[in-house]
């Protein structure tokens, strides 16, 4: 199990991003994490892989546990070695390197037969992989390449994956595809945190939902609760269709009045 | 004609070396985004190191291979002493400590082994090869044969080996490479490691035979430094291809300069490649094969 107590992030030494974050993800769950472009989403990710020096960015309180050991501080490929994999919001495929050499990289922590394995396993879980494995990812097209960016993550065969904004910029058909796929790989054993934008397919499979908002926790619950919440409803589910350019300004109306009910 | 082929044999000759050391060049470069200055240092001393095993009776052969082993320790301890606690500092400053361990690495060269030239004995003689009438020198049908080697040991352990898929992973995104587990320390150790070899047998190329080994070969490594300009500061091959022109080109200008150039004296080839280097840079910035993000430094 995965939990956070208390998390304090600061970037630059000046910038607080997160503000005494608190969230649990227990063992064989999907757990949604909610919020608008800016809340400290991808932040957080960061500071549970171990990639916040890259940034600048350090944690200045509280503590991540991964089943009861606190990972925090250890490096990035550490962290990946205890089992932990995340797809990096925006893919993150090697563009120039092949389907194949991107999940040979995935598998950097493990050894000849481990990756034998977990490759064959990807190929089960990606057959379209399996048609493109010599083409170099950076042609491929973006359902493709989220595809290669989530079977280079599960080559480290995670005992949990995080995913950031999977979802983001791909054809709806296409999100089905990715949610089905979230779905089987949970049902296979991996543990899974999925940050998203897209409230309505992350609720609609995950088992809890938390919803942060400027660096702070405002919301939490069940997934099935958070459907139904009159909040959730109105400011993310409302607005998963329609335009981009004016769900943006909307969105921004809505974020503000909910900042002054929530009081964050 | 025949002069004009052994003239770019000769360039070949030369260029397969620039091409070994611009190669160094452009692995660390991908490895950390450094240019490292220290790179004529390491094949100074991997020279060195190769002469000074030659000298205990050593054959030639297997002092060669040692001295690059022992360059490559060598470049791997003098990057995590010297320069991995800069990562994430500006990188200026870890450009400047490269500037710096230049010189130091010059010094202990001369401390060590004082300032005359010293000979790397003779391995190839003087013996040449005639193919039609063009007489090629077996010193240089050496050269090219060990840098090409050198160079397709490279290629292949950076095409289908674990650490060579890892080390593209990271010179193309360092930090989606951190989260597979790649370990950006350990990538830099190995690409201080593999530069560092490459340059030393550069460095025993340019220094056996007639031509003799002493402290100022270290500046044989500014002129493969538009060599790797040229080519691309991140593109490998491009560091081959710019390695092979600058030597075609300096070979070819001291052969024809008194019928072409007659009025820019007889060392007109040594500023050459970075004529080119500088005509190349106008039509495309990035170098003949460099990726446009190289830009950021
Ligand atoms: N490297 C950084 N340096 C400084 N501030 C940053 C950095 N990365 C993100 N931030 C800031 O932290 C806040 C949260 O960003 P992020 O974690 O990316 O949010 P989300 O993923 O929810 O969109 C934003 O205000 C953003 O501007
Ligand atoms: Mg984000």
């Amino acid at each position: 199990m995965l939990a956070v107590h208390g998390l304090e992030v600061v970037y630059d030494d000046v910038v607080l991003v997160l503000r005494g974050v608190s969230l649990e993800v227990p063992t064989g769950a999907i757990v949604a994490l909610l919020g608008a472009n800016g809340a400290g989403k991808t932040t957080l990710l960061r500071a549970i892989t171990g990639l916040l020096d890259v940034h600048r960015g350090r944690i200045t309180k509280g503590e991540v546990l991964l089943d009861g050991d606190r990972i925090h501080g250890r490096d990035a490929p550490a962290i990946v070695r205890r089992g932990v994999a995340q797809v990096m919001e925006g893919r993150r495929v090697f563009a120039e390197m092949t389907v194949d050499e991107n999940l040979r990289a995935g598998g950097f922590t493990r050894n000849r037969m481990q990756n034998r394995e977990a490759y064959d396993r990807v190929m089960d879980l990606f057959p379209k992989l399996a048609e493109r494995r010599d083409s170099t990812a950076g042609y491929l097209s973006g359902g493709e390449q989220q595809m290669v960016a989530m079977g280079r993550a599960m080559m480290a065969s995670p005992k949990l994956l995080l995913l950031d904004e999977p979802s983001l910029g791909l054809a709806p058909r296409i999100v089905e595809q990715i949610r089905d796929i979230i779905v089987t790989l949970n049902e296979q054993g991996t543990t899974v945190l999925l940050v998203e934008q897209n409230a309505n397919m992350a609720l609609s499979i995950a088992t809890h939902g938390t919803v942060l908002e400027t660096g702070k926790v405002v919301k939490e619950g069940p997934a099935a609760d958070l459907l139904g919440d009159e909040d959730i409803q109105e400011f993310y589910l409302g607005i998963s269709g329609g335009d981009g350019a004016q769900r943006r300004s909307f969105r921004d109306v809505k974020s503000y009045r909910r900042r002054k009910r929530w009081g964050a | 004609m025949s002069e004009f082929l052994e003239l770019s044999f000769a360039g070949i000759a030369l260029g397969s070396r620039y091409a070994l050391v611009a190669l160094g060049f452009v692995i660390i470069f991908r490895a950390t985004g450094v240019i490292n200055f220290a790179h004529g240092g390491l094949m100074l001393l991997g020279a060195y190191f190769a002469y000074a095993l030659i000298a205990t009776g050593m054959p030639f052969a297997l002092a060669v291979v040692l001295a690059m082993l022992g360059t490559a320790a060598f470049g791997a301890t003098v990057e995590r002493v010297a320069l991995r606690p800069l990562v994430g500092r500006p990188v200026y400053a870890a450009i400047m400590v490269t500037v710096g361990l230049l010189f130091i690495m010059e010094q202990l060269a001369t401390t060590i082994w004082g300032h005359n030239a010293l000979t790397l004995g003779d391995p190839w003689g003087l013996d040449t090869v005639t193919a039609g009438d063009v007489v090629m020198p077996v010193k240089d049908l050496w050269t090219i044969g060990l840098a090409a080697l050198a160079l397709a040991a490279f290629f292949v352990l950076l095409r289908y080996t674990r650490i060579g898929v890892a080390m593209r992973a990271t010179a193309a995104d360092p930090e989606a490479a951190l989260a597979q587990g790649i370990s950006a320390g350990r990538i830099t150790a190995v690409s201080w490691a593999i530069a560092a070899a490459l340059a030393t047998v550069a460095g025993v190329t340019f220094a056996a035979g007639p031509n003799a080994l002493s402290p100022g070969l270290s500046t044989v490594a500014l002129i493969a430094f538009p060599a790797m300009i040229l080519g691309g500061m991140d593109s490998p091959g491009g560091a081959v291809v710019g390695g092979l022109i600058i030597g075609l080109v300096q070979s070819l200008t001291a052969g024809y300069q008194e019928d072409v150039l007659p009025w820019a004296g007889e060392n007109v080839h040594h500023v050459m490649p970075f004529v080119v280097m500088i005509l190349i840079l106008l039509v495309r910035p990035y170098g003949l094969f460099g990726t446009r993000e190289v830009r950021r430094i």
